[in-house]
């Protein structure tokens, strides 16, 4: 069983990475295993300054998946990169993956170049889809204009591959994605949160303080598995499918939608084993499917 | 460091209309000091539900909640031999200071007084009860207080826990208290000194990893699910909250 998989050039053990903002920088989860197990790990999402984030009720429970409205929450990428790195460094002996925010062009590129210099960093995922901050954010990764910008302006401060991590709140996003490779995208990744809102029965009022927040979870898993499809169908770089995954067959639907690596998301919250227990059950479902080698269904159910 | 352990229901009580003790059996290693909490996975809810750590010894753990929707509807159904995916030993918990300490309790807050009121009398210090509860009818543990040896004292509907402590004047040298926000506000305005607040938040994850939880306050960021539930009321920004 072969469970390696490459994202430009950083070969991977197996495809399952920790998403964005569920795995804080790995220490919660230490406690619970050893993270080399998995094939990467994805930073919380950092922005130039440290950033509190939205007031409290931040979280909401929905069907099938929850709502969050952080807001980006971080320490600011100098703390980043002279604390939070070198404890990263004491737990994990793999490259990890950068996310990095910004209200503006110059403040993702700055953060970017800041990152650049880490070796530790393998890959730079660029997150123009938080839907949970009023500037920026999600602006950037809805309209293809802008997205080319991003990228062109990342491109230009990094030599790691950069992987713009797009919103499925747009009416095209096979499009926003062809923007991003033309510009010089590495690759993509997706799907972010869907904008979704919660009321207080009691209070008559919006549960979350921010008033709207992101739907992540299973709940969204056939959006992810169709936005995926529809991405590997416009563009040639790698993808690094992610939402709703729960389980090891999770993983096999979305490579064969398109994804070549796959993150998981609000799973890690609801069970700090969830990585461990779908790395653990991925070998027993490629042998249930007949795949010898996990990096041959890449996009096998799309070819046209 | 916090723990998954799949706790067995050995007893569930009903103990007023809505409140319900549940006794469970399994690993409570990870539980060390009163005021922590466990956070319970349930069928068909996607996050787990934070309750407190009502008490504990090796190999029990008692819990008490009130039914205020879907989780806790089903926890007031399990039955003995159901078990529960739980992480446990979560939180930082009380300080246990002082020699004259007050714990404070209202509605779903008294609980994790029960676990702190033990932790106390071991230290060999006796700690005074103040309980709150809307109505007689919604009252508990009044009795289990006071045959800890703790003096107990409870106050219903207007009349509030601080009217109580008010009325009663102890003496005191230290002050624990875990209650509605309102009632926790109330009690640091009126308490001399430092004292012990527990908080809650809803919770994305209940181990310090989505900061769905951090609140602000006057010592910086805090995640109520890691550096609290328990917080120093000199800490607390009030307006911040
Ligand atoms: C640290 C901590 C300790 C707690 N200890 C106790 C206890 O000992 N006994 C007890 O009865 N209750 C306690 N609570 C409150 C308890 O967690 C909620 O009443 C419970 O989660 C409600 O779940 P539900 O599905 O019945 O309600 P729903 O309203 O359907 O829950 C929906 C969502 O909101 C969250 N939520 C709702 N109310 C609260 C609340 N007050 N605090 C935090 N999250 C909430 C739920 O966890 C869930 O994610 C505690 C809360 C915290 C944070
Ligand atoms: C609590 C929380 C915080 C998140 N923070 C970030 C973030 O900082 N940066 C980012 O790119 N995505 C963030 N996300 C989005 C996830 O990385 C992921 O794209 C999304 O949740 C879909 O995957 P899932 O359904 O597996 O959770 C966050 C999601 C959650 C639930
Ligand atoms: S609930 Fe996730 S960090 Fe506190």
């Amino acid at each position: 069983m072969d469970t390696k998989i490459t994202l430009s050039g950083l070969t991977l053990d197996n495809p399952i990475i920790p998403a964005s903002g569920t795995f804080g920088f790995g220490r919660e989860f230490a406690a619970f295993y050893d993270l080399d197990i998995l094939g990467s790990f994805c930073l919380k999402g950092t922005t130039r300054e440290p950033r509190y984030g939205n007031p409290l009720p931040r979280i909401a429970e929905c069907p099938s998946g929850m709502l969050n409205a952080v807001g980006l929450q971080n320490p600011g990428v100098d703390a980043v990169i002279e604390q939070e790195l070198p404890e990263v460094a004491k737990i994990f002996r793999k490259p990890v993956i950068a996310n990095i925010s910004g209200f503006s062009i110059d403040e993702y590129a700055e953060v970017a170049a800041k990152f650049d210099a880490c070796a530790q960093v393998g890959i730079l995922e660029i997150n123009i889809s938080c839907p949970n901050v009023h500037a920026g954010g999600m602006a950037f990764g809805t309209d293809p204009k802008s997205a080319f910008e991003v990228t062109q302006a990342v491109k230009k401060v990094t030599r790691k591959p950069v992987y713009m991590k797009l919103s499925p709140n747009t009416a095209d996003i096979a499009r926003v994605a062809k923007a991003c490779e033309d510009a010089g995208a590495d690759g993509i990744s997706l799907i972010n949160t869907l904008l979704g809102m919660r009321l207080d029965l009691r209070k008559r009022r919006p549960l979350l303080a921010n008033v709207t927040g992101g739907l992540s979870g299973p709940a969204v898993f056939p959006i992810a598995v169709r936005m995926v499809c529809q991405v590997a169908r416009a563009v040639r770089v790698p993808i690094i499918g992610m939402g709703g995954v729960s389980c090891a067959r999770d993983v096999i639907e979305l490579m064969m939608a398109g994804a070549t690596a796959v993150e998981v998301g609000a799973a890690n919250l609801r069970d700090p084993y969830a990585c461990p227990k779908i790395i653990e059950a991925l070998p027993g479902v490629m042998r249930e499917y007949q795949i010898e080698k996990l990096s041959d269904i890449i996009g096998c159910a799309v070819k046209e | 460091m916090p723990k998954s352990v799949l706790y067995t229901v050995e007893t569930r009580k009903k103990l007023t209309h809505d409140t319900y003790e549940l006794n469970l059996s399994g690993d409570t290693s990870a539980i060390t000091k009163p005021g922590q909490f466990v956070n319970i996975l349930l069928d068909g809810l996607f996050l787990r539900r934070p309750l407190s750590v009502c008490d504990w010894d090796d190999g029990t753990l008692r819990l008490i909640f009130k039914v205020v929707g879907d989780g806790t509807r089903q926890l007031a159904k399990v039955r003995p031999g159901d078990t529960l995916d739980t992480l446990t030993g979560l939180g930082n918990g009380y300080t246990l200071t002082g020699r004259a300490p007050i714990l404070i309790g209202g509605g779903v807050g008294i609980p994790p007084m029960y676990a702190l009121a033990k932790a106390y009398l071991r230290k060999c210090v006796l700690p005074r009860i103040f309980l709150g509860f809307r109505s007689p009818d919604d009252a508990f543990y009044i009795d289990e207080f006071r045959e800890l040896g703790c003096e107990t004292a409870a106050a219903y509907g207007s009349t509030l826990v601080t009217d109580l402590i008010r009325d009663r004047q102890p003496a005191y040298d230290h002050y624990c208290a875990c209650g509605p926000e309102p009632m926790l506000k109330a009690v640091a305005k009126m308490c001399r000194g430092v004292g012990e607040l527990s908080f809650e938040a809803r919770m994305g994850c209940g181990f310090g990893a989505c900061v769905g939880c951090t609140c602000r306050t006057l010592t910086g960021n805090k995640r109520i699910c890691v550096e609290g539930p328990v917080m120093r009321s000199d800490e607390i920004d009030w307006e911040a909250l």
